[in-house]
């Protein structure tokens, strides 16, 4: 019997700037509902592997596929495939001259998903769902980081994306503010979002992730699930990196 | 030689020749403001064509040509410019109005294009990014979420510019357009006399100057204060 098509592949995907090769071979399938942590030091190239996928970068080899939409083919109409995907980003990203309300409806309603009305409606009901929503009207610069990224959060949302992307929608906050966005992420896990999330926050690894990867020199260096990746790393690297993340 | 008062009674008073300034400055306006109305829209579309790349990133030939219009523009005399569009592209035309109009609307437009890509390139890059990531063209982008802010932040040095282009249209008596400078130096061949027309025109420029500023400071604190961040 023909095993269910993963909603993305990642095929030997390669990505050079300039002279420095980052991602120098990833093989990767996601299956719908999965949520995949990446972990990896500083500059391996985890920004850039999930900026692939969705081409922000463009890659310098290999296949991205989103079912059966090869994203890297320069005859895919990207725009398309962008609207399947959403991105959470380490600094939010809101946009600044918008007002909140009009960050989350701007996508949908120029894009002609939605009219108006239905698109306020939806971004009240997500707003809501963040406890938010008394900040349809407000600027961004006016709200905490942690308000910010439930927002951004909100934002792709409200596109109806069939993955998440994020990229350590965490690092930039005060500590105090990481639980509510935490929160957030683990009730769209549970809702069965797939995703596919950078972060340092292991705790959420573990007891979010499906599959935790490590990423070192280019490619994925290790891939367990998050009890056995954390209790019993196998590759040296991973030990040495655990080892300074987790003290 | 007049005496002083008798020098100010023939640069300004004798023949209601006051008027001559007074519609000088007219033409004056009316150039600077259609030329800072093109300027502006010339200036942006070269900036968002000058800035586009292909998806092999290099230059498309919309952006070869908007780069090659700014560089032109900015390393030749505005002089040469206006006498080129005077005496060669509009030769058939006898609206000197309209042509000062397109030459200075023309070559501010080049300026503004780089005043623009500063106040594009000062907008985190970030905020394309977001927009492209919910599948909005870079079009899309631009128009409802880079430019507003990029507008923003380049907004004093686009005022300054119009200022800049008032001041410029003061050459444009070369190809006989009866604004204000060219009204002193009617008045100056008429009585002879220099100082108090030259002063005269001096005068009026000043004036409009430190009211545009004055206006254009106001608007830039109702943008500050409208605000966001
Ligand atoms: N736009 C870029 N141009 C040049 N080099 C880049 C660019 N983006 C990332 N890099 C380089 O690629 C490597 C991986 O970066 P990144 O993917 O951001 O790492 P990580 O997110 O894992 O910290 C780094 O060496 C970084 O300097
Ligand atoms: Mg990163």
């Amino acid at each position: 019997m023909a095993e269910e098509q993963a909603l993305i592949r990642v095929k030997d995907l390669r990505k050079d700037f300039g002279s420095n090769h980052v991602l120098r071979g990833i093989n990767y399938e996601i299956q719908k509902g999965q949520k995949i942590v990446l972990v990896g030091p500083s500059g391996c190239g985890k920004s850039t592997f999930l900026r692939c996928m969705n081409l922000l970068e463009v890659p310098t080899g290999g296949e991205v596929w989103l079912d059966d939409v090869q994203v890297n083919d320069p005859k895919t109409d990207i725009n398309k495939v962008r609207q399947r995907m959403g991105m959470v980003f380490q600094h939010f990203n809101l946009f600044h001259n918008l007002t909140i309300m009009d960050n989350i409806t701007l996508a949908p309603v120029k894009l002609g998903l939605m009219n108006r009305e239905e698109a306020q409606e939806k971004a009240l009901q997500l707003l809501r769902r963040v406890n938010l929503a008394d900040k349809a009207d407000a600027y961004p610069h006016s709200l905490s980081g942690g308000m910010q990224q439930r927002i951004a959060i909100v934002r792709s949302l409200e596109m109806n994306p069939e993955v998440m992307l994020f990229d350590e929608p965490t690092s930039a906050l005060d500590p105090e503010m990481v639980g509510e966005v935490l929160d957030v992420m683990t009730e769209l896990a549970e809702e069965g979002m797939t995703m596919v999330v950078v972060t340092h926050e292991m705790a959420f690894a573990r007891q979010v992730a499906n599959k935790v990867l490590f990423i070192d020199q280019g490619v994925i260096q290790e891939e367990n699930a998050p009890e056995e990746f954390f209790a019993h790393p196998k590759n040296p690297r991973l030990q040495d990196f655990l080892s300074k993340v987790l003290k | 030689m007049d005496s002083l008062s008798s020098q100010f009674y023939k640069a300004f008073v004798k023949n209601n020749r006051w008027m001559l300034y007074i519609k000088g400055l007219g033409s004056t306006l009316e150039v600077t403001l259609f030329a800072a109305l093109l300027g502006l829209v010339l200036g942006t579309l070269a900036c968002l064509f000058n800035m586009k790349r292909g998806r092999s990133g290099k230059r498309t030939v919309g952006s070869a040509i908007a780069y090659v219009y700014i560089d032109v523009i900015r390393g030749t005399p505005t002089m040469i410019q206006l006498l080129i569009m005077w005496n060669v592209i509009m030769a058939a035309s006898k609206n000197k109005i309209l042509v000062a109009s397109l030459a200075f609307g023309i070559n501010s437009g080049a300026y503004v294009a780089e005043i623009i890509r500063g106040g594009i390139q000062s907008v985190d890059p970030g905020q394309m990014e977001a927009g492209r990531s919910l599948g909005l063209t870079r079009i899309q982008t631009l128009k409802n979420v880079v430019l507003p802010q990029a507008f923003k932040n380049c907004f004093p040095s686009l005022m300054n510019e119009v200022i800049t282009l008032l001041k410029e249209t003061s050459i444009a008596g070369a190809v006989g357009l009866a604004e204000l400078t060219h009204a002193s130096d009617m008045v100056s061949s008429a009585t002879y006399q220099y100082m108090m027309p030259l002063l005269g025109a001096a005068v009026m420029y000043f004036a409009v100057v430190k009211l545009m500023s004055f206006l254009f400071g106001i608007l830039e604190n109702k943008l500050k204060e409208s605000d966001m961040r």
